[in-house]
């Protein structure tokens, strides 16, 4: 298994060098290809990391919460990288081909950089290499925000490095916190590897605990987009590249949730389950209160989804702050299906740009006449993304609401489904509108009818396999790594 | 007052150093110009080597030698000069800072300095409270770092330009450093270089997006990023 834990983080670097390096008119095949490589190797962890963990080197380190994380990006990786080539050769069409080469080069090694940075944190067997990673991932996304060079992606890129950095600072003293607590147990010499804090977490001090969790909670929570501290959230995913979106949302909000599981590992070990749940449902509700806020008069579709997108991290949120094993069951799911429902609603979206040459909704009309593959499939990421039985979203959702009762959070479960119901009716009108009111402008009406590419509706195709397969029948393979995980997260009621 | 001990030598300095961190930084939040920010920056930066230099010679932790060295030259050197020849290059030479830059402020400098007063106070006697203090780590240095840290963030909000922005947020990690020496200072070699290795690459990423800020608004001044909003 080293093999394939080490390809993991070789080659998706391999290729950002090779993108980097090599002639412009290489990127295109070698990007999906490391894509595609990752997703495989990834889903090859599946059968040993839901058996044991595996540890390497001493600093490498997966486990069965770890792998659902790579299974997460791995796959997005993958669908984006596919759906890049795509993209690209709609964009920047009025320039010369130098131009357009530079542009390329650099987008494409950015991406399997950022790619590569996700991947590498879930596999980070220490707090610290952990942060060193997502915060690799900040700066490679927040150059891949600023390419556009466009007014609003100076702007949007400005503010993500600044509040993302920040927030990451105040996790690293959460990190700094958590060593003093570990040292205290484990020795000076003590490395932050995650295995011996979480096994010796029941005799840590409780106050550095405490810290360090508050603090991983404002910090990571940052990245992850949880009220108060989302605010770049929105910018960044409505100025960044379509594909470079759809990573941000299904895939890096996802990492940074990881690394707050993992503190909340050891402050729930430490603690007890009470101030750990109640710090992440107070985050959780508020997050997902914004978000159904916000949804409604959204005038840019990718604006539209981010909101969406700080909605779901509530849920994740709420769902670990049930503490049921089904609820805990639901989130890693959810997990799961956040990532191929959101990445093919941004996805979608992007066909929608590409087409109609603009993000505003108000623009967008007629989508079911003009994109005879895109359309339909958009319409079918947003009801997923809504928990629309049977895409793999209404499955953990469901199961998230169960455990919410079952453990006796009733009123937060109440909440939580009135929220997802109001974020519904938000979401859903705007994306009904798009498709179902005829085309009002002479412009929108002269558009052709047909797919900009092919490259871009594959992947696409692709997500709505891997939400039906979650939502109609997991596989047992999937379901015995998502158990593990569930013990591994200290599931009680 | 038999129960009150003079502290140790390396107490006393780790005190006395992170108190005149503190000062630094409230000397930044009152700057006007970013040149002279940078240079309250390198003076607290080369505090943290000393700090680091004491802690390795009291504590008998030679890898803190070669990590004090690290930090100075990376952030005594090499961060202010990146940061200077940025200013430079978008024209604010050492005699002159264009509109947008010099007076970002938002408040006046008392008012600010007031604030500042406030968050300190918060963060220290917050910190102070929890008693967290080991063998290793004097509890007024941490408490001293906690209010630094409040400062910092106070003074990028306070401005209203990428340069001091910037600066801020480099002194909030000099904040974090401090924590971590004292907290930390047993933390592997090898972690240590990685958090200093990202401050390097970070520092590069700042200097890009601040020139593609600069070449599309012609100013440094973040007045103008108010386009993106609801």
């Amino acid at each position: 298994m080293i093999a394939v834990i080490l390809a993991l983080l070789i080659v998706p670097l391999a290729a950002a060098i090779a993108c980097a390096v090599l002639p412009a008119t290489l990127a295109p095949v070698i990007t999906p290809v490391s894509g595609v490589a990752c997703f495989a190797l990834v889903l090859a962890l599946i059968p040993a990391a839901g058996h044991r963990d595996l540890n390497y080197l001493s600093y490498l380190r997966v486990d069965a919460l770890s792998e659902i994380f790579l299974l997460a990006t791995g796959f997005l990786y993958g669908a984006v990288t596919v759906y890049s080539v795509g993209y690209l050769k709609h964009h920047d069409l009025d320039q010369d081909q130098h131009h357009r080469d530079r542009y390329a080069r650099r987008f494409y090694a950015g991406l399997n950089l950022f790619g590569w940075a996700m991947l590498a944190a879930p596999i980070m067997g220490s707090l610290a290499l952990l942060w060193i990673a997502v915060e690799i991932t900040t700066i490679v996304s927040a150059l891949l925000v600023a390419i556009e060079d466009t007014d609003g992606a100076a702007e949007a890129a400005w503010k993500y490095v600044l509040i993302a950095s920040a927030g990451l600072g105040l996790a690293l003293l959460a990190t700094v916190f958590a060593y003093f607590a570990g040292s205290q147990i484990l020795g000076e010499h003590y490395n932050l590897a995650i295995s011996p804090l979480i096994a010796s977490a029941a005799h840590l001090p409780h106050t550095p605990v405490r810290l360090a969790f508050m603090l991983a909670v404002l910090g990571y929570g940052t990245k992850v987009g949880l009220f108060p501290v989302h605010t770049w959230l929105p910018d960044a995913h409505s100025e960044a590249p379509t594909p470079v979106s759809a990573l941000l949302s299904g895939a890096l909000l996802a990492t940074s949730f990881y690394a707050i599981l993992r503190f909340y590992q050891v402050a729930s070990g430490n603690l007890g389950s009470g101030f750990p749940r109640d710090t992440l449902l107070a985050f959780g509700v508020a997050s997902l209160l914004l978000a159904a806020l916000y949804v409604f008069g959204q005038r840019d579709i990718k604006r539209l989804l981010a909101y969406s997108s700080v909605e779901h991290m509530g849920i994740l949120a709420i769902g670990v702050s049930f503490g049921a094993p089904v609820a805990l069951a639901g989130v890693l799911l959810h997990v799961l299906a956040h990532a191929a429902a959101k990445g093919n609603a941004f996805m979608g979206a992007g066909v929608f740009t590409v087409k109609f040459g603009t993000k505003q909704i108000s623009a967008l009309r007629g989508g079911l006449d003009v994109l005879p593959w895109s359309g339909p499939l958009f319409l079918l990421a947003v009801f997923a993304l809504s928990a629309m039985p049977p895409s793999g979203i209404f499955r953990s959702e469901f199961q998230i609401v169960y455990g919410g009762l079952d453990s006796g959070n009733y009123a937060a479960a109440a909440v939580l489904v009135v929220l997802i119901t109001v974020v519904f009716v938000g979401l859903t009108a705007s994306v009904t509108r798009m498709l179902f009111t005829p085309a009002s402008t002479r412009s929108a009406r002269a558009l052709t009818r047909g797919e900009p590419s092919a490259w871009m509706v594959v992947p696409v195709v692709a997500g709505v396999a891997v939400l039906l397969i979650l939502g109609l029948h997991p596989p047992g393979e999937l379901t015995g790594l998502i158990a593990r995980a569930v013990t591994q997260l200290g599931a009680t009621r | 007052m038999s129960g009150v001990q003079a502290p140790g030598v390396y107490e006393g300095a780790a005190n006395v150093i992170a108190a005149g961190m503190l000062l630094l930084e409230f000397g930044m939040l009152r700057q006007a110009l970013v040149r002279d920010q940078i240079r309250l920056y390198m003076a607290q930066s080369a505090l943290i080597s000393v700090l680091a230099i004491v802690i390795a010679a009291d504590r008998n932790l030679p890898d803190l030698y070669a990590l004090a060295a690290l930090s100075a030259a990376l952030k005594v050197v090499a961060v202010p000069l990146v940061l200077r020849r940025l200013l430079r290059r978008v024209g604010l030479d050492d005699e002159e800072e264009t509109v947008g830059v010099a007076g970002s402020n938002t408040l006046s400098p008392a008012t600010a300095v007031l604030a500042g007063i406030v968050l300190a106070a918060f963060g220290f006697f917050c910190f102070g409270a929890l008693g967290i203090h080991g063998p290793a780590a004097p509890a007024l240095a941490l408490a001293l770092a906690a209010a630094m840290v409040l400062v910092s963030f106070g003074l990028m909000i306070v401005r209203r330009d990428v340069a001091s922005q910037a600066v801020g947020f480099f002194s909030l990690e000099n904040a974090i450093s401090l924590a971590a020496l004292v907290v930390a200072s047993g933390l592997p070699f090898i972690l240590e270089t990685g958090f200093l290795f990202d401050l390097l690459v970070a520092v590069v990423v700042f200097g890009m997006l601040i020139r593609a800020h600069h070449s599309r608004a012609e100013s440094l001044s973040t007045a103008d990023l108010t386009k993106l909003q609801g």
